[in-house]
C-alpha cells in the first residue's frame, strides 16, 4: 500500500495557472446566477481581467526564477514535480495568454453581424427549426463561450508545463474538450459547424486514446510517468526498447494530431472552416503554441537521450507536412481551408526547428538553440494567424462571411487598408524579409542545418517556394483580379477586432525588423528543467 | 552616415508620397528622388578611388543570429548606387502622366512604389552583411511586384505573379546557402554574417560548392541567365517601360553584383570549379538571347530579350577571371543600364503614340518624328556595340578577355555582335523607315529632356571611359586577389 503524501502547492509560481482556472470556474457561476442582460459584459470583463492578471503573474514569476538544481535551466518543479515552471513554460504561458486576450476580443466582437456575436443563439436548437428562429428573434447569445475558452486556455498552459505523462494527458483533454464544443457554435452555416465539431471530437478522442496507450507503454518501460525518471531509464538503457519505441510512436500520434502534422492533418481544413472564425483564430494560434511546447518538453526532457530514434521520424513527418500542406493549400478555393492547409505546412516548418535539437556542448557560444528558434517561430506564427483570421471575419456579404477566395477579387480597391493588412500577414506566412515570418524561418532552418538535417532544410526551402506561390496567388486575387458581381464588402469592426488586427500586424512588423528582444527573451528562457 | 541617409531618403519619400494628397504626390515623389540623387552625388564625392570598402557603418542588428546592420561601398557599389539614383528620377519623369492612365493604379502609387524600390536597391548595393543583403534583396520584390501588377498592359497580374515566383524561388534557394554560411561561421567559433568575418573563414571546398550553387541559382535567375530567364520577356512585355527600366537596368544588376561579391568574394574555390559550366551558360545566354530577340514582334519583349544577351556578356566577363574581363563586365553593367534605359523609354514614348507595341503594325515613324527616331537609333546602335558609344568599350574588353580564356569562347561571343547589329537595325528599319501608317507627333520638350542625359552619357563614356575605369580597376584587382589569380600583364 503506497502512502499518500499531500503535495505542496507553490501558489506564487502557479499563480498564472490558478487565476485562469479560477476565472473559468467563476465564469460558470456567472452564467448560472447573473441576469441574462448583464452576462455579456460581466463574462468579457471577467475573462479579460483573469487573463491580464495571469499575464502580470507570468511577468512577476519570470522576474525572479532561480537556477534549478545548478543546471542550465531556471525555474522550479511545482506540485510534487508534476508541473515544471521553467523558462520555456513561462514563455509559452505569456504567449498563450497574449493570444488569448486577442481571442477574447474577437469573441466579444458584435459589430460585424448586425449586433450579435459570431456564436449561435441557442446551440441546442436544431438548424432550420422554429426553435432556432425563436432564439434568433429573441437575440439570445451563448455567453458560455467565455468560460469555455478560459478552460481551454488553462489546458493550453498546463499542457506544455506538464512534467509527467499523466498531467500532460490532463492538460491535453482540458485544452481539447472546450475547443470541440466551441467549434460547433457558429451562428451561420450551423450544419457545417456542427459537422466540424463532431469530426474534431471523434478524431481528437481517438488521438487521445493513442496518447494514453503510449503513456501506458512508456510507464511499462520506465516504471514511472515522470519525465526525469523516463530520461534516467533511457540513459541507463533499462527495460525493453520495443516498449520505448512503440510508446514513443503512440505518444507522437496524440501530440502530432494536435499540431495537425501529416498524416494526422485531415481534421484541420474541416474544423478551421466550420468553426466560428474567432474560434478558429484562437484555436489555430493557441493550440499550436501549447502543443509544440508539450512536444518539445516530452521529446527533449523525457526522450532527449533517445533522439536518434525519434529524429528520423520527425524528419519524415516534417517533410511530409510541409509538402502536403503547401500543395493541398494551392488547390483550395476557400480562404479558411487555405489557411488551414497552410498551417499544416507551418507545422512542418516548426518541426524542422524541433528536430534541430543538439546537445549543448555541440553549440558555439551565442549560437541559436532549437528551443529558442521554435519559441520564436511560435510567437511569429501565433500573432500572424490570429491577425489573418481576424481579417477573414471582416470580409462579408449578405450571407455572412465571404470565405470563397474568388469573391475576394477587387478587395484592394474596395478596402485598401484591409487588403494591405491581409497581404502583409500572407507575406509574413510566406516568410518574406522584414516580416516576422522570415526571421522565424531563418531561425528554425538555422538550427536544423546546424544539427546536420540538411535534407530537411533543402525540402523546407523547396516547400517554401510552393507555399510562396499560394500566398501570392491570394494577393493577386485581391489586388489584380476584376471583382465578380458587386465585389466583396468589408464590415467595419468595433475597436475589439481592430485592436487584435492592429496588434497582430504590429507584432509581425516589429519582429521582422527588430526581432532581437524576443529572440533574447527566448534565449533567456533557456532550457527545460530536466 | 551618408549611406543610411541615402537609403532612408527614398524610404521616407515613399511613405510621404503614399499619404500625400493626389495633386501633390508626384511633386513630393520627384522631390525625394531629387534629394536622393543629391545624396548619391555627395556619397560619390566622399568616395576615394582605390581605398577599398569605405563610408562604412556597422551596428549589431540581431545579436543572437550574428546579424549586423553594416553598410559600405567599394567601386562596384558606388557605381551601382549612382546608376540607381540617376535612373529613378528619369523613370519618375517618364511615368509622370502614363501612370495615371486608365486602368493603372495611379501616379501616387507608382511614385511611392518606385521610391520604395529605390530604397531597397540602394540598400542591396551597400549592404556588407550577408543577411542584411538577403533581407533587402527579397524586399525589393514587393515593390517590384506591385509595379508590374499595377501598371501596364492587360495580363500584367499574371506576369507579376510569374516574376515574383521566379524571384522568390531563387531567393529561397539562396536562403539555404545564407544559412549555410551562418552554420559555417558558427562552427568556426563565432556566428556572424559580416562579409569581412566570413571572408576570413577558410571554407572547405565541398561545402563551398553547395553554398555556391545556392547563391548562383538565385543570381542567375535575377541576372537573368539561360535557362532561368523566362520571366524576363513576359515581364517587360506587360509592365510599363518605366518599370522595365527599374527591373532590368537596376534590379537585375543585383544578380551580377551578387556573383562578384558573394560567389567570387566568399567562395573563390567553388567559383573556379564552376567556371566551365557558367561560361557555357553565359555563351548560350548571349547567342540565344540575341536570336530570340530577332524573332520578336513586340518592341518591349525584344528589348527585354536583348538584355539576356547582354547579361550573358557580363557574366562571361566575370567568370573568365582576368583583369580585362572583370573590368569590362563591371563597365558593361553601367553601360547596359544607360543604353537599355534609353531603349525602353524611347520605345515607351513610341508605343504611346502608335497605340501598339507590335513592330509589324508600325512603320515610317522617322518621317513625322525624326527626333524620336534619332534617339531610337542611338539606343539601338549602343545595344549593337557601335564604336563611339559606351557599350562598345565594355563589350570589346569582355570579348578580348574571352579570347584570352579560350579561343572557342571568344569566337562564339563575337558572333553576338553580328546578331546584335541585326536585331537593332532590323527593328529600326521596320518601325522607323518605310511607308508610314499614320503620322505621329514628335517628342516634346519633357520627353527630350528625359532622354537627352542618357544619350549624352552613352557618347561621353564611349569616348572617355577612364573615370569609370579608375573606379572599377581596384575592385577587379581586389576580387581577383581573393580568387587567387595572379595579376599577369597588369591592366591596360
Amino acid at each position: 500500500m503506497i502512502e499518500f503524501t499531500k503535495p505542496s502547492v507553490e501558489y506564487f509560481e502557479l499563480w498564472p495557472l490558478l487565476v485562469v482556472f479560477g476565472a473559468a470556474c467563476l465564469g460558470v457561476v456567472v452564467e448560472a446566477f447573473v441576469p441574462r442582460a448583464l452576462r455579456y459584459a460581466s463574462q468579457v470583463g471577467l475573462a479579460l481581467a483573469g487573463l491580464v492578471a495571469a499575464l502580470v503573474g507570468v511577468v512577476l514569476v519570470a522576474r525572479d526564477v532561480q537556477t534549478y538544481d545548478d543546471g542550465a535551466a531556471r525555474g522550479i518543479l511545482a506540485v510534487g514535480g508534476t508541473i515544471a515552471v521553467d523558462g520555456p513554460s513561462l514563455f509559452i504561458w505569456g504567449l498563450v495568454l497574449a493570444l488569448a486576450i486577442g481571442g477574447i476580443l474577437l469573441f466579444a466582437e458584435r459589430h460585424l453581424d448586425g449586433g450579435s456575436s459570431a456564436f449561435a443563439g441557442q446551440a441546442s436548437a436544431v438548424p432550420g427549426t422554429d426553435a432556432e428562429t425563436a432564439a434568433v428573434a429573441a437575440r439570445r447569445e451563448h455567453t458560455e463561450v467565455y468560460p469555455l475558452m478560459m478552460f481551454a486556455v488553462f489546458g493550453m498552459m498546463l499542457f506544455p508545463a506538464a512534467n509527467d505523462l499523466l498531467t500532460m494527458f490532463v492538460g491535453l483533454e482540458v485544452l481539447s474538450l472546450p475547443l470541440y464544443l466551441l467549434s460547433g457554435l457558429a451562428r451561420r452555416r450551423r450544419l457545417l459547424s456542427q459537422e466540424a465539431a463532431l469530426k474534431y471530437f471523434l478524431l481528437g478522442a481517438f488521438s487521445s486514446g493513442f496518447f494514453l496507450y503510449g503513456a501506458a507503454l512508456l510507464y511499462g518501460y520506465a516504471g514511472s510517468m515522470d519525465f526525469a525518471a523516463i530520461n534516467e531509464a533511457v540513459r541507463n538503457d533499462v527495460g525493453s526498447s520495443s516498449l520505448l519505441l512503440i510508446g514513443t510512436g503512440l505518444l507522437s500520434v496524440g501530440l502530432l494530431f494536435k499540431v495537425g502534422a501529416v498524416p494526422f492533418q485531415a481534421w484541420t481544413p474541416d474544423v478551421y472552416q466550420g468553426a466560428p472564425t474567432p474560434v478558429t483564430a484562437f484555436m489555430a494560434a493557441g493550440t499550436k503554441v501549447a502543443a509544440f511546447g508539450a512536444i518539445m518538453r516530452l521529446f527533449y526532457v523525457a526522450l532527449g537521450a533517445d533522439r536518434w530514434s525519434w529524429q528520423p521520424m520527425m524528419w519524415i513527418i516534417a517533410i511530409l507536412s510541409m509538402f502536403v500542406g503547401a500543395a493541398l493549400a494551392i488547390t483550395q478555393s476557400d480562404i479558411k481551408r487555405l489557411l488551414a492547409y497552410s498551417s499544416v505546412a507551418h507545422t512542418g516548418f516548426i518541426l524542422t526547428g524541433v528536430l534541430g535539437l543538439q546537445a549543448s556542448d555541440q553549440l558555439a557560444v551565442g549560437e541559436i538553440t532549437s528551443v529558442q528558434a521554435v519559441l520564436f517561430y511560435l510567437t511569429t506564427y501565433g500573432f500572424a494567424t490570429l491577425g489573418a483570421f481576424a481579417v477573414v471575419s471582416l470580409v462579408r456579404d449578405a450571407g455572412g462571411e465571404t470565405t470563397a477566395i474568388d469573391r475576394w477579387a477587387g478587395l484592394g480597391k474596395e478596402s485598401p487598408v484591409v487588403a494591405a493588412v491581409f497581404a502583409f500577414f500572407l507575406l509574413a506566412m510566406a516568410g518574406i524579409p522584414l516580416t516576422s515570418g522570415f526571421v522565424g524561418k531563418l531561425a528554425v532552418f538555422s538550427v536544423a542545418l546546424a544539427a546536420g538535417a540538411w535534407p530537411v532544410v533543402v525540402a523546407a526551402v523547396l516547400a517554401s517556394i510552393v507555399a510562396a506561390y499560394l500566398y501570392i496567388k491570394v494577393i493577386k486575387v485581391m489586388y489584380f483580379d476584376e471583382p465578380v458581381g458587386d465585389g466583396p464588402s468589408v464590415a467595419y469592426p468595433s475597436v475589439l477586432t481592430a485592436t487584435t488586427i492592429a496588434v497582430g500586424a504590429a507584432v509581425t512588423l516589429v519582429l521582422g525588423v527588430l526581432p532581437g528582444p524576443v529572440l533574447d527573451l527566448a534565449a533567456v528562457a533557456g532550457e527545460f528543467i530536466r | 552616415m551618408i549611406l543610411t541617409i541615402l537609403i532612408l531618403l527614398p524610404l521616407v519619400g515613399a511613405l510621404v508620397t503614399a499619404f500625400s494628397p493626389a495633386a501633390l504626390a508626384r511633386l513630393v515623389g520627384i522631390g525625394f528622388a531629387g534629394a536622393t540623387l543629391l545624396a548619391g552625388v555627395v556619397a560619390a564625392v566622399q568616395y576615394e578611388v582605390d581605398a577599398g570598402m569605405q563610408l562604412t557603418e556597422t551596428y549589431v542588428w540581431i545579436e543572437s543570429l550574428g546579424v549586423h546592420y553594416a553598410l559600405g561601398v567599394d567601386g562596384l557599389g558606388i557605381l551601382m548606387v549612382l546608376l540607381t539614383v540617376v535612373l529613378v528620377p528619369i523613370v519618375l519623369l517618364a511615368g509622370w502622366r502614363e501612370s495615371d492612365a486608365e486602368g493603372n493604379s495611379g501616379a501616387k502609387s507608382f511614385f511611392a512604389w518606385t521610391l520604395a524600390l529605390e530604397a531597397m536597391s540602394l540598400a542591396v548595393f551597400t549592404a556588407t552583411d550577408v543577411l542584411l543583403f538577403y533581407v533587402v534583396f527579397e524586399a525589393t520584390l514587393i515593390p517590384a511586384y506591385f509595379l508590374i501588377g499595377g501598371f501596364g498592359r492587360s495580363g500584367r497580374g499574371r506576369a507579376a505573379t510569374k516574376f515574383l515566383i521566379y524571384q522568390l524561388a531563387g531567393g529561397l534557394v539562396m536562403l539555404a546557402s545564407v544559412i549555410g554560411l551562418y552554420v559555417v561561421s558558427a562552427n568556426s567559433g563565432t556566428p556572424s554574417f559580416l562579409l569581412s568575418d566570413l571572408a576570413a573563414i577558410d571554407i572547405d571546398p565541398i561545402t563551398q560548392r553547395w553554398l555556391f550553387a545556392g547563391f548562383f541559382i538565385a543570381f542567375a535567375i535575377k541576372a537573368p541567365m539561360f535557362p532561368v530567364h523566362t520571366w524576363l520577356a513576359d515581364t517587360t512585355e506587360k509592365a510599363t517601360p518605366g518599370t522595365s527600366v527599374l527591373l532590368v537596368c537596376i534590379l537585375d544588376k543585383i544578380g551580377t553584383f551578387g556573383m562578384l561579391r558573394f560567389c567570387l568574394g566568399l567562395l573563390p574555390d567553388a567559383s573556379q570549379w564552376a567556371t566551365p559550366a557558367v561560361v557555357v551558360l553565359a555563351l548560350i545566354s548571349i547567342i540565344y538571347g540575341a536570336l530570340v530577340a530577332i524573332g520578336q514582334d513586340d518592341v518591349l519583349r525584344l528589348i527585354g530579350l536583348t538584355s539576356l544577351s547582354h547579361f550573358g556578356f557580363i557574366v562571361l566577363g566575370i567568370f573568365v577571371f582576368s583583369p580585362t574581363g572583370g573590368t569590362g563586365a563591371i563597365l558593361y553593367m553601367v553601360n547596359h543600364g544607360i543604353a537599355t534605359a534609353l531603349m525602353f523609354l524611347v520605345a515607351g514614348f513610341l508605343i504611346q503614340r502608335t497605340g501598339t507595341a507590335s513592330i509589324r503594325e508600325m512603320g515610317g515613324v522617322e518621317k513625322s518624328a525624326p527626333v524620336l527616331a534619332g534617339f531610337f537609333l542611338v539606343g539601338g546602335l549602343a545595344a549593337a556595340g557601335l564604336p563611339g558609344l559606351s557599350p562598345f568599350v565594355s563589350e570589346m574588353m569582355v570579348i578580348i578577355a574571352a579570347f584570352d580564356h579560350h579561343w572557342l569562347v571568344g569566337s562564339v561571343a563575337v558572333l553576338a555582335i553580328v546578331l546584335a547589329a541585326f536585331y537593332a537595325l532590323w527593328m529600326y528599319q521596320r518601325t522607323m523607315t518605310g511607308p508610314g501608317t499614320t503620322p505621329v507627333a514628335d517628342l516634346d520638350k519633357r520627353e527630350v529632356g528625359i532622354l537627352a542625359p542618357l544619350a549624352l552619357a552613352l557618347v561621353v563614356f564611349g569616348f572617355f571611359p577612364m573615370p569609370l575605369l579608375d573606379v572599377i580597376n581596384p575592385v577587379v584587382d581586389d576580387t581577383l586577389a581573393q580568387v587567387g589569380i595572379a595579376q599577369e600583364g597588369g591592366q591596360q
